[in-house]
């Protein structure tokens, strides 16, 4: 597989041509969310309205699990999981938690942020931040 | 001839668009943010163009893996709010603008910018926010809008310095439009946000000062800025911002800062906005 430059940012998931591939049913999935009504058919049963995309079975199970880093590391970008978190009627940043190393409350997440924001320091690449 | 009037950018934070409309904007984490849009609402109200070119983006909304374009220009005679999984925002229709935006299509493609086009586009969060920023809440928007839809999501998004030319070249074509009336452009999206992966909620306040500072004095340093920059330095949302070297690039050389707001947070990110006349 190609290797990118910004393969060395940290805990990032960038939506390219590797990401496109691997999630493009799991994210049409995602977008199909903007609908209404199949929003109403998700919610009646989601296994049953999962089965309807080409999705991998871990795909699905990360779907049910609400497991947000997880659908990242299987494709889905955030944008498109938004769809997930609005169909369910929370606040985004309970899934900005949910993604963050280690995991956050919404409460959690919130005050980092109006303690201003995760910092930027120690954050850039992989090296500098000791996960490489 | 058309004239280009002014410049703005600002950030497109859906959650602001949601403190609107469900009434929470007198609420602590909120007041801040809004009494800074006073002063940037007070010059709107003074300075209402007949058009706004309103660069933005699309989150999975209207266009999807299925089907994007680079740069995509809305030539409808109206867009309506678009359902992104809540319902659609109940905010005014969106009156465009065909006359002027197939003059910029025309020009556009003959000075070798290759648009897609767009009759049939619902407009999500990325623009219908900046409408509430700058207008608050009118029974129909005092301006008529030309949404220009920039990949911003799915890599590789355009060169920072490819949509500061884009900026020159839809200068050139208001300047070449006959019809006696003003335009505004605004560049939304940005600042420095990060929304997925464990790093969300990295935020970089010098990197945003830079970016802002760079936009009034030094506009060409913002160009030089590659894909990896912005994410590494801005997060990987914030590389939204190259869509404000779009409004910059159709000002003048010479511009004159006439408001600037920066606040953390409103929810995940950095806000900024900058309002910009030409000196
Ligand atoms: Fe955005």
């Amino acid at each position: 597989m190609i290797s990118r430059d910004y393969d060395d940012v940290p805990g990032t998931y960038v939506l390219d041509s590797r990401s496109y591939r691997k999630g493009y049913h799991l994210n049409m999935f995602c977008m199909s969310l903007n609908k209404a009504e199949c929003r109403e058919e998700f919610a009646r049963d989601e296994m049953a309205y999962l089965q309807k995309f080409p999705m991998t079975d871990e795909q699905r199970q990360a779907v049910l699990d609400r497991d947000y880093i997880r659908l990242l590391q299987l494709g889905a970008n955030v944008y498109y999981t938004f769809k997930i978190v609005s169909h369910d009627r929370q606040p985004p940043q309970v899934m900005y938690g949910k993604m963050s190393s280690p995991p956050m409350s919404f409460e959690e997440f919130q005050e980092m942020m109006i303690n201003g924001g995760r910092p930027i320091d120690g954050n850039r690449s992989k090296k500098e931040s000791g996960n490489g | 001839m058309a004239r280009l009037v002014a410049g703005m950018g600002t950030s497109h934070v859906p959650g602001v668009g949601a403190a609107m409309d469900n009434g929470k904007t007198d609420e602590p984490y909120w007041s801040e943010l809004f009494s800074g849009f006073a002063p940037l609402r007070a010059w709107h109200a003074e300075n209402v163009p007949d058009v706004t070119i309103i660069v933005f983006n699309d989150h999975a909304t209207s266009m999807a893996l299925n089907h994007y374009s680079t740069f995509m220009m809305g030539v409808a005679e109206s867009f309506q709010p678009a359902d992104e999984g809540w319902g659609p925002r109940k905010v005014p229709v969106v009156q465009g603008h065909p006359e002027l935006a197939w003059h910029l299509v025309e020009s556009l493609i003959l000075d070798e910018f290759d648009m897609a086009v767009t009759a049939d586009f619902d407009v999500d969060h990325g623009l219908t926010v900046p409408m509430s920023i700058a207008y608050d809440q009118p029974d129909a928007w005092p301006t008529r809008v030309i949404p220009l839809c920039v990949n911003v999501i799915q890599h590789p998004q355009p060169t920072a310095l490819r949509c500061y030319k884009l900026g020159q070249a839809i200068r050139r074509a208001i300047d070449s439009f006959p019809e006696d009336i003003t335009v505004g452009i605004w560049g939304t999206g940005g600042l420095s946000h990060q929304l997925g992966g464990e790093r969300a909620g990295v935020v970089n306040p010098d990197f945003d000062r830079m970016f802002l500072d760079n936009l009034v004095r030094d506009p060409m340093a913002n160009t030089r800025l590659t894909h990896t920059d912005f994410i590494r330095e801005a997060g990987s949302e914030g590389i939204e911002m190259i869509m404000w070297n779009v409004m910059r690039g159709a000002l003048d050389e010479k511009v004159r800062e006439v408001y600037r707001l920066y606040h953390i947070p409103v929810s995940a990110t950095a806000y900024g906005a900058i309002i910009l006349e030409n000196d």
